[in-house]
């Protein structure tokens, strides 16, 4: 293979892999094409072999006996170091990748994100909390991960790199995304789109958007375990921050209430149409009398609710199982919560007329 | 094959034999329990086969179910956008059904087919023959190790049928708890420990199962030491024979510390200690380590004793001796060593310190040396034979196709940096798939269509053998080439449901995996069809010279009429071919007629 | 060759012993087989065993000073006495497998009784010991299988109490244990002053009165160990501080026995201390402490449980085969089975050697 094979093999992606965005992945599709080519080589060279074999050497007569050659030690000693050779460049190669990997640069801009089961919560260097991921672009960024249940994983194919999220231990990942080859950029201004229902959406149209995947195995909806990514550049990532840290100001309790059944993760179990989640679903639930493990019946009122958030599985509803975590909520967002749930139930005091509600999810 | 070879049976110098009442093992005895209580090791066999392909059948069922559901335009909701409410208040419902299925296709698979097949089914049946044995050194400890196979499969069977009937009859609940299993087969703590499904039971069975696999390694080990006839050295061994020592090695030595883990694993479920339990101190991670230091032996024990099966069969369908003999040997021997210091690659992820990766990944790499040796070998054995392309060799010949994609794309996963790409996504799939399934179910339908006539004294269908083999290869390769692109895309596994620029790559793999089957119940039909209409077997049909050959087909109850002495299991010169017989037939004079008749 | 072959051939048309299998040529080749299947059995046992001492290495690694402080529940005079025991039965087996080579029916009988008694009075002793601590235990907690319920993995409510599982269901675990041990954190860190107080005055006290009988504590490695912060196991995220932080992760037992402010001095030091009991009993602790100590008993449950289980098995088979050898079955030319038994006895008998220092005598 001559050298300007390698400055190919270096400029390319991954054979079948996703568009390389963060600085590390050049390096891993670099070893990716040439294991590859490795692996087309050998593969091709056995499967020829092979075929010519069973062609040309194929039996004539059943008693055909050949006496060739069985035992050569020269052959054997070749095959066995040529691929020893190459495993062990393999392995330098993907290990040095590894290193660049598992070591976060010192200046890195921290991020922190706590999963559980089957939710992203990402809490941003000021305090503020979405299930949404939004970075800056050419900057270090570490994430911190943390699981409140079972084993997780953080996983975006784009960055080639991938990190369990282990409860009890605190591991960590971080990637780099710059902005000149994957054309982020900033147009000067977060569009303010006020939704439906009142509550506002913060979008930069400068920002890339990537998948993110829960990639370790967590029970029922793993596979509905996924956030985005977002890259900004520097100046939007400030503008979308300060504008999206902003997004209760001036909203009604109810508008906050509905931003944060989703921003919480509490659509995930309970749904707004009445259908059965893992959790009640929050359509006439305010109200309406609960039949209790206990085996008394109570009415969901504010305070039942109240205790029912701020001390998950402590009054038990029959049909469901205590799976709810506890989440970590200012007391004005309990009151927003308590608003919105009452919103949805027609013996609640407003109107349920709202049509936005419906796709709450 | 010949014109209208004759149809009555033949010993293995081509003279007719009467058959007489209780001559075969098959009609020795007489009565269900002169079956359920048999010693015998060909018996046992046998019976293992009836238990094992009917686990290969459940686990069957659960795949393409699974496959069916990711092929399903209602299983791809990750985008959820464009479904109505009712849908979407059945995904949670879908997913559940979906990773009980995964779960139990897995499990079922691993330990109840894959891990016990080839050993339990051709090792039982030929080992002792081919060492010219009577049996097993402890026929008792075999049947011993039957049933705990057959008590641990009963606990699954539990587990299935709880969450079966708890699907159709709700209430039945409150009766028996909750059924079903949605752990993965690696029951990763601690989501193991606190699901509601019947993980207790199933770990349970495990554990049981894994009894098997330790008495018949002991069993083996015993065997192939003491049982070889005097004159057969170690070197002198058929490949199989060191395929399954370095499988019962790592039998031996890897399966107590998965029962210590599960053990330990009840013990959290039902008692409360908190090993592997971060809230009390303990540490997740420590269950993977203990767990993989089984289970990824058990990966070798599912493969080794595979190329065993190559081995014989590459030799003996390119008529020529075996190439590179001590170096195939030793490189099971080493695969089993190696086996057990490469554990930690299934946890390059998880937070385990660099160095350790490192040392795993660079211990990892190590495995490619052994299997290369052992393709190179296979294919310098073809070089200048003269090769048959007989149903036994098609398999051996897609093994060797499926290996070597299996085994490359293995180093990709050593590779660290690789790794935390594609870790957890389908490409671990296919390669699993691809090492695990396609070399073992193929090394497996290899040595079952190259011993079938020697265990049931029947034929099979040469030509619909063939149609299967070809169809099992195309369906294989369909189902799961693609899904390494979908994983080095970015596909993860054991999702329900997937963003909709997979769909293209599931809904191949599904047609694929239909075509596996179709290619799988075909050789069920050609073996019920040998059973019922096949013409007697030889009593050699292909020519080899290993000591199984050297009896009846199917073999004396006591396996031969005379102890024999050991032969060189890869010089054919001894054995011609006989149109009438429509098999080989040995020589009347030669050298090892006259070293037979000493042993009188 | 063809001599070898010769005798081979000669020695399978001898008439056949009846103890000779069918499938093998004489009965040194079925000794030979039945020795080397029992030792690859005995590397399987040594495996099993080998988990759990892994095990019980990790967990002691990162909570040493559980294993300092519970381990004073343990009676140290039992178990060397069961340790003196089983070594001697040990001998009393070896000796009847000479015996059974030299075909003395009676010597051989004698020996292997002598080992089953020594097997008894093991299990009798563990009897009294299990017993002991079952009672410890299980006056805690109200769980269906109350031996371990004072740490039911950590099924905690508001109050701190633990709870039965299966009330709670299962699904709910780290998830609220972890969210008790958050706000315990964070009451931690807002009431520092008064949390640190009391427990300390706790130490300080007992320390005091022990100095005072003019006694040391006795395990003063215990108390160096009181250090906690040095046996965190969990790396914590360095350098965070542009984030809020949230509440730290459970640090399982360590962190717990700072909230209750230290390991009491083992329970000799208190009596002497004269704290009005003769003897600081199990309900002397509270339910935290209660709680730890079973964390300990827990893996010694497990290992001593699983060791007495081999026991009983040995017992069984030496049963077996005094029967046996009453009956004459034994004699120069075949002893295979009482030489096996021997064999595993000596595992079992070796495994009580690990298991005793590294539960009993813990510095």
């Amino acid at each position: 293979m001559g050298s300007g094979m390698l400055i190919v093999l270096a400029q390319t992606r991954g054979i079948g892999m996703p568009e390389p965005v963060s600085t590390f992945a050049s390096e891993v599709d670099w070893l990716w094409n040439f294991v590859t080519i490795v692996s087309v080589f050998f593969t091709a060279l056995n499967l020829g072999l092979m075929a010519y074999f069973v062609y040309r050497y194929r039996q004539k007569d059943r008693n055909d006996l050949p006496h060739g050659q069985h035992h050569n030690t020269t052959l054997e000693i070749t095959w066995s170091v040529i691929p020893l050779i190459i495993v062990l460049a393999i392995f330098v190669w993907g290990f040095r990748g590894y290193l660049s990997m598992a070591t976060p640069p010192a200046n890195s801009l921290e991020f922190m994100a706590t999963t559980w089961k089957w939710a992203w919560e990402f809490t941003y260097p000021n305090g503020f909390k979405t299930n949404e991921l939004h970075v800056p672009a050419d900057k270090p960024i570490q994430v911190v991960l943390e699981s409140r249940d079972v084993i997780h994983a953080f996983y975006v194919p784009e960055f080639r790199t991938k990190r369990d999220i282990v409860p009890g231990r605190y591991n960590k990942i971080w990637f780099q995304v710059d902005s000149e080859p994957n054309g982020v950029a900033f147009n000067g201004a977060i569009e303010t789109e006020t939704l439906p229902d009142g509550s506002k959406k913060y979008t930069d149209h400068g920002a890339k958007k990537y998948r993110l995947y829960c990639a370790e195995y967590c029970g029922t909806n793993h596979s509905k375990m996924q956030a985005y990514v977002y890259i900004h550049t520097q100046e939007g990532y400030n503008a979308w921050l300060a504008a999206a840290s902003n997004w209760q100001e001036g909203l009604p309790p109810v508008q906050v209430g509905q931003k944060l059944y989703s921003l919480k993760g509490c659509n995930t179990c309970h749904s707004l149409d009445g259908s059965r989640g893992n959790g009640p679903s929050w359509k006439n639930l305010f109200g309406y009398p609960q039949m209790l493990k206990s085996g008394d019946s109570k009415v969901a009122d504010e305070a039942f609710i109240r205790q029912a958030i701020l001390e998950p599985n402590s009054q038990g509803i029959v049909g469901y199982q205590p799976v709810m975590p506890k989440l970590n909520l200012k007391e004005s967002d309990v009151s927003a919560l308590i608003a919105f749930i009452k919103s949805q139930s027609d013996k609640g005091p407003y109107p349920q007329t709202s049509p936005a509600l419906k796709n709450g999810r | 094959m010949s014109a209208t070879p004759q149809s009555i049976p033949t010993d293995i110098f081509g003279k007719p034999v009467n058959p007489q009442k209780g001559d075969s093992y098959l009609t020795h005895d007489r009565g269900i329990l002169s079956w359920l209580l048999t010693l015998d090791h060909k018996r046992i066999g046998l019976m293992y086969m009836v238990v094992i392909l009917a686990s290969f059948l459940l686990g069957g069922i659960f795949a393409i179910v699974l496959r069916t559901m990711l092929a399903m335009p209602g299983a791809n909701q990750a985008n959820h956008a464009s479904y109505t409410d009712e849908q979407l208040a059945q995904i949670s419902v879908n997913n559940d059904f979906y990773n009980q299925a995964f779960t139990l296709h897995g499990a079922v698979m691993v330990f109840m087919f894959i891990i016990p097949a080839i050993p339990a089914i051709l090792g039982n049946f030929v080992l002792p023959m081919m060492l010219g044995a009577k049996d097993v050194a402890f026929p008792k400890l075999n049947l011993l190790s039957y049933y705990c196979w057959v008590g641990g499969g009963l606990f699954f069977v539990w587990v299935l049928g709880k969450g079966i009937l708890n699907t159709i009859f709700p209430g039945m609940v409150e009766f028996w708890g909750s059924g079903g299993l949605d752990t993965g087969w690696t029951f990763y703590t601690p989501y193991s420990t606190s699901t509601g499904t019947a993980a207790t039971a199933a770990v349970a069975g495990v554990f049981i199962l894994g009894f098997s696999s330790i008495l018949t390694g002991v069993n083996f080990i015993a065997t192939i030491h003491t049982l070889r006839p005097k004159d057969m050295g170690w070197f002198q061994m058929p490949l199989f024979v060191w395929g399954l020592y370095a499988t019962a090695i790592m039998q031996v030595l890897a399966t107590p510390v998965l029962a210590i883990t599960l053990m330990l694993l009840l013990a959290e479920r039902m008692l409360g200690i908190g090993i592997f339990d971060p809230a009390l101190g303990g540490d997740p991670v420590l269950f993977q380590h203990f767990f993989w230091f089984y289970s990824h032996p058990a990966v070798y024990i599912m493969i080794v004793p595979a190329m065993g099966i190559i081995s014989e069969i590459m030799s003996v369908f390119s008529r020529k001796r075996i190439f590179g003999y001590a170096f195939i040997a030793c490189s099971s021997v080493c695969i089993a060593i190696i086996a057990f210091i490469v554990w930690g690659h299934h946890m390059f992820t998880s937070g385990q310190s660099d160095l350790l990766n490192a040392i795993f990944s660079f211990l990892t790499m190590s495995v490619a040396i052994p299997s290369a040796i052992k393709i190179f070998n296979w294919l310098a054995t073809m070089y200048k034979g003269a090769i048959v392309l007989e149903t036994p060799m098609l398999y051996a010949m897609g093994f060797i196709w499926l290996f070597t994609i299996g085994g490359l794309t293995g180093v990709y996963l050593a590779a660290l940096s690789i790794d935390m790409h594609v870790h957890d996504t389908y490409f671990i799939v296919a390669h699993f798939h691809y090492v695990m399934v396609g070399s073992m179910m193929f090394g497996l339908l290899a040595g079952m269509s190259y011993w079938w006539p020697k265990m049931f004294g029947k034929m099979y269908h040469e030509g619909w053998s063939k149609v299967a083999a070809i169809l099992i290869f195309a369906g294989f390769n369909l189902t799961f080439f693609i899904q390494f692109i979908a994983g080095s895309l970015g596909m993860p596994r054991r999702y329900a449901t997937y963003p909709p620029e997979f769909a293209i790559y599931h809904h191949i793999s599904t047609l694929g995996s239909y075509i596996l089957a179709t290619g799988l119940f075909i050789v069920l039909g050609v073996w019920i069809h040998s059973l019922v209409r096949g013409r007697p077997a030889p009593a050699n049909p292909w020519g080899a010279n290993s000591l199984e050959w050297h009896t009846k087909s199917p073999p004396l109850h006591a396996n031969f009429e005379k102890t024999p002495l050991a032969t060189d299991p890869y010089d054919f010169d001894d054995w011609r071919w006989d149109e009438n017989v429509g098999g080989y037939v040995m020589n009347e004079n030669t050298h090892h007629e006259e070293k037979t008749a000493q042993t009188k | 060759m063809s001599t070898a072959n010769a005798n081979h051939a000669q020695h399978s048309e001898d008439v056949r012993q009846p103890q000779l299998a069918h499938h093998f040529d004489t009965l040194e080749q079925q000794y030979s087989s039945a020795k080397l299947g029992m030792w690859a059995f005995l590397a399987t046992e040594i495996l099993m065993f080998g988990g759990l001492f892994c095990a019980y290495a990790v967990y002691r690694g990162t909570h040493p000073e559980v294993f300092l402080y519970a381990h004073h529940f343990l009676n140290t005079f039992w178990g060397a006495f069961n340790t003196v025991v089983l070594l001697a039965s040990s001998l009393t087996m070896a000796w009847g497998v000479r015996a059974a080579q030299l075909g003395n029916k009676p010597l051989l009988v004698l020996m292997l009784l002598l080992t089953l008694v020594g097997g008894c009075s093991f299990m009798v002793v563990k009897y009294i010991e299990y017993s002991d601590k079952w009672e410890h235990v299980s006056h805690h907690g109200s769980g269906s299988f109350s031996l371990f319920a004072g740490s039911r993995n950590a099924f905690y409510t508001e109050e701190g109490e633990f709870t039965d599982p299966t009330a709670v269901g299962q699904a709910v675990r780290y998830g609220e244990s972890k969210q008790h041990h958050d706000e315990h954190a964070i009451a931690h860190t807002n009431q520092a002053g008064d949390l640190h107080d009391a427990p300390a005055k706790t130490l300080e006290h007992q320390s005091k009165h022990a100095t005072e009988q003019g006694h040391q504590i006795v395990d003063a490695t215990a108390a160096k160990t009181l250090d906690f912060k040095s046996v965190q196991t969990r790396p914590m995220p360095t350098d965070r501080s542009d984030i809020r932080r949230p509440a730290p992760a459970p640090q399982g037992l360590s962190e717990a026995f700072e909230h209750i402010g230290g390991i009491p001095a083992p329970y000799e030091t208190l009596a002497d201390a004269g704290t009005g009991h003769s003897v600081v009993t199990w309900e002397d602790l509270d339910d935290r402490q209660q709680g730890l100590v079973s964390q300990f008993f827990q893996i010694y449950f497990m290992m001593t449980g699983l060791h007495g289980l081999h026991v009983l098995i040995g017992m069984g088979l030496i049963t077996w085969i005094m029967i046996r050898a009453l009956r004459g079955a034994f004699g120069p030319s075949y002893y295979t089975p009482v030489d096996l038994v021997g064999l595993y006895w000596h595992l079992v008998d070796l495994i009580w050697i690990f298991l005793f220092p590294l539960l009993y005598l813990i510095h």
